[in-house]
């Protein structure tokens, strides 16, 4: 393996985890959606590159969907729901910005040392990849679990999604049933998310999800 | 190979020409007969079945899953018949609506069949997701506050769910490439277990610790179930009846795949005591939950994930008579939750609501649907003489045999939740009327074909059925 290659990779790899600590700090609406746009213009990049390097061509393919796609027309379209609606323009955290961010350290610490002794047998660009990558979704999962604003929770979602893209690419000569798959059920969880959002609007006036919670089932 | 076209293309089709027929009468009939050609092509598939290819595989396995499936979705598709005209009249569905409705059910039915038909693990991920986005649709439909919150719980919480199950997807090719290559060979269930054995198994174990996760969240089990009362108490109850009734088989099914493939991985760790865990904790939860529930919907709902919990504990516990218990409770569970939602629809209709303090007294005001709804109570719960008996003595008595402490929490939990439910189900059936009495316009034969079909499965199992669920149970080691 061309040791550039392989610092190339990871360099690109390690830049996607530090777009999700990004996110994990914004505190303004907008700014999260520009972030998620240069989160999956990192992943964009890095897939183009182990396309490269892998010689699958099929990879450039994933990589100008996720440009188009992910980096573009959705925190695009996202941006305009927020300002169609006029929602809250800042982000509504359930724990303050320096303890989200010392969560988010421990879980890139936790995804190292699950995953690396785990492939240690493993090609290591992939090795690496993978590692990441399970930062990437867990950040995200993190970033899920503690806005309240049901915008921020897609974005934070959908740089989730961003992290298994990477994973996927990163896994040497998997078929493309796969990166087709993930691409396009970014698509579809932004149609379905669109059509829920503009329905929630029309219900309640607010995307807080806290005014859904009002809602629990037995109680009413 | 037309019979593995006619469960995937029929759907397919189906949904393509419901989508452009606005008239809601035809397309209900219309609905009908495209399930009732997939149930067909379903029974068609367990006399001869084509070869595996790269994509799709019809085995001893999933032609159980598959046929059962397509035999609920079709029955469902009667009920809805019915179940919709009330809800026209209601104005709580519109014909626009109820197109939209149609195209999706047959849409949700596609994914399933080729998630259960697939053999490819990407493949069948895919399909999980698309059944999944079509039910969260269809639990939205209503456009109520509650039916959009929950279609929004559901959605987030079940993408969250096949995200993770996308990454141990991804972990298992990982697993499999070094072995067997690059290409679609090494996604392939049929290849993936002829080399299992030389997969790394720490890998492996990873894998499988993100597929129980994610999986599992479809599957309902506690503490991922969060989101499986609220789709079934708010969308339309069709939708509840496939839900329970197929969508959490599908997502179990695929579990069990992957526990095959972690099994035949000699040094891996037993995935065994994994599910035994979750399942004893989704049956003990959900059977105290089963007490404080006001919505008749909602009950069911926490039956659903005590019984997913029985299941699972029967396959973790394995072994022959394990595995075979799983398998009966899980087709008899089907059978039983679907003709309960089917009579739990009907009674929501007639009476209005869905609160459980508001009805009462069925038995005298409308004895066909409250005898109904007792009898499936009776079944769902244990009782002999009906199926879910014999399935659930066969796991009481082998899991005594090999753990006293398990079974005891095994009973604990059956009996609480037998307890409850009962207790819950005399409310409704005898005592003072309570609620509208109007009349109802059900359509009994769904109803009574999944009803009786329990009571002759507790009665009397044919020779044949026991020999292919043994069989079958072999297969899952």
């Amino acid at each position: 393996m061309n040791p550039l290659s392989y610092d190339v990779a990871k360099l690109l790899a390690g830049m996607l985890v530090l777009a999700s600590f990004l996110m994990l700090y914004q505190v303004r609406l907008s700014a999260l959606l520009n972030m998620l746009g240069v989160h999956a213009f990192i992943l964009a990049l890095a897939v183009a590159w182990q396309a490269t390097i892998q010689h699958a061509p099929e990879l450039y393919i994933t990589a100008l969907i996720t440009l188009v796609f992910k980096a573009l027309l959705i925190p695009a379209a996202l941006q305009r729901i927020v300002t169609r609606l006029g929602l809250h323009r800042e982000i509504e955290a359930i724990t303050g910005i320096g303890l989200s961010m010392l969560a988010g350290i421990a879980l890139v610490a936790l995804s190292l040392e699950v995953m690396l002794p785990v492939t240690a047998h493993i090609d290591p660009v992939t090795r690496e990849d993978i590692a990441l990558a399970l930062s990437v979704v867990l950040i995200g999962l993190l970033m899920m679990v503690t806005r309240r604003n049901a915008v921020s929770q897609v974005a934070a979602f959908l740089s989730l999604e961003n992290g298994i893209d990477l994973a996927a690419a990163g896994a040497e000569g998997m078929p493309l049933v796969v990166e087709i798959s993930v691409a396009f059920s970014a698509l579809m969880a932004f149609l379905v998310i669109g059509i829920f959002l503009f329905r929630i609007r029309e219900r309640f006036d607010t995307v807080d999800i806290r005014a859904l919670d009002e809602f629990r089932g037995d109680r009413r | 190979m037309i019979a593995l076209w006619g469960v995937l293309g029929a759907p397919l089709l189906g949904a393509a020409v419901l989508a452009m027929i606005p008239a809601y009468r035809l397309s209900a009939r219309l609905n009908v007969v495209v399930s009732g050609v997939a149930f067909a092509a379903a029974l068609e598939l367990f006399v001869r079945r084509p070869a595996p290819g790269l994509f799709l595989m019809v085995d001893d396995l999933n032609v159980v899953f598959i046929v059962l499936s397509s035999f609920v979705g079709f029955t469902t598709s009667l009920f809805s018949a019915s179940y919709i005209n009330h809800e026209l009249e209601t104005g709580r569905l519109t014909p626009a609506y109820l197109r939209f409705y149609h195209a999706m059910y047959q849409v949700m039915m596609f994914g399933m069949n080729l998630a259960l038909v697939s053999n490819n693990i990407g493949l069948m991920w895919v399909a999980v997701e698309l059944a999944t986005l079509a039910t969260v649709m269809m639990v939205g439909v209503y456009r109520t506050h509650e039916a959009l919150e929950a279609a929004w719980k559901y959605f987030i919480l079940a993408s969250v769910g096949i995200a993770l199950a996308l990454f141990g997807t991804i972990l298992v090719y990982l697993a499999a490439h070094p072995v067997i290559g690059t290409g679609l060979q090494s996604m392939a269930w049929t290849v993936l277990h002829v080399h299992a054995r030389g997969f790394d198994p720490a890998l492996l174990d990873i894998a499988f610790v993100f597929l129980l996760l994610g999986y599992g969240t479809k599957i309902g089990l506690a503490p991922m179930h969060a989101w499986l009362p609220d789709a079934h108490a708010e969308g339309p109850t069709p939708i509840s009846a496939v839900l329970s009734g197929l969508l959490l088989n599908v997502a179990l099914y695929a579990l069990l795949r992957f526990k095959m493939l972690l099994a035949a991985c000699p040094g891996g760790i037993a995935p065994g005591p994994l599910l035994v865990t979750l399942g004893l904790i989704s049956l003990l939860f959900a059977s105290v939950m089963l007490y404080r529930r006001r919505d008749i919907k909602r009950m069911f709902a926490y039956s659903s994930i005590e019984h997913m919990g029985i299941i699972v504990f029967a396959f973790g516990m394995a072994g022959p008579l394990g595995n075979f218990a799983g398998l009966l409770q899980m087709a008899m569970h089907s059978l039983t939750k679907s003709a309960i939602f089917f009579t739990v629809g009907h009674v929501a209709q007639v009476k209005g609501t869905q609160r459980l303090a508001e009805m009462g007294g069925l038995t005298e005001s409308h004895p066909l649907l409250g005898w109904s709804l007792l009898a499936g109570v009776a079944a769902i719960v244990g009782l002999p003489p009906f199926g879910i008996f014999t399935s659930e003595f066969l796991l009481l008595s082998s899991t005594f045999a090999r753990a006293p402490a398990l079974a005891v929490l095994l009973g604990g939990g059956l009996l609480l939740a037998l307890g409850a439910l009962l207790w819950r189900a005399s409310g409704l059936a005898f005592g003072m009327v309570r609620g509208p009495i109007g009349p109802v316009h059900a359509s009994f034969v769904p109803i009574f074909a999944h009803l009786a079909l329990v009571l002759v499965a507790g009665v009397y199992l044919p020779g044949p059925m026991v020999a292919w669920f043994q069989h079958v149970a072999g297969l899952l080691g």
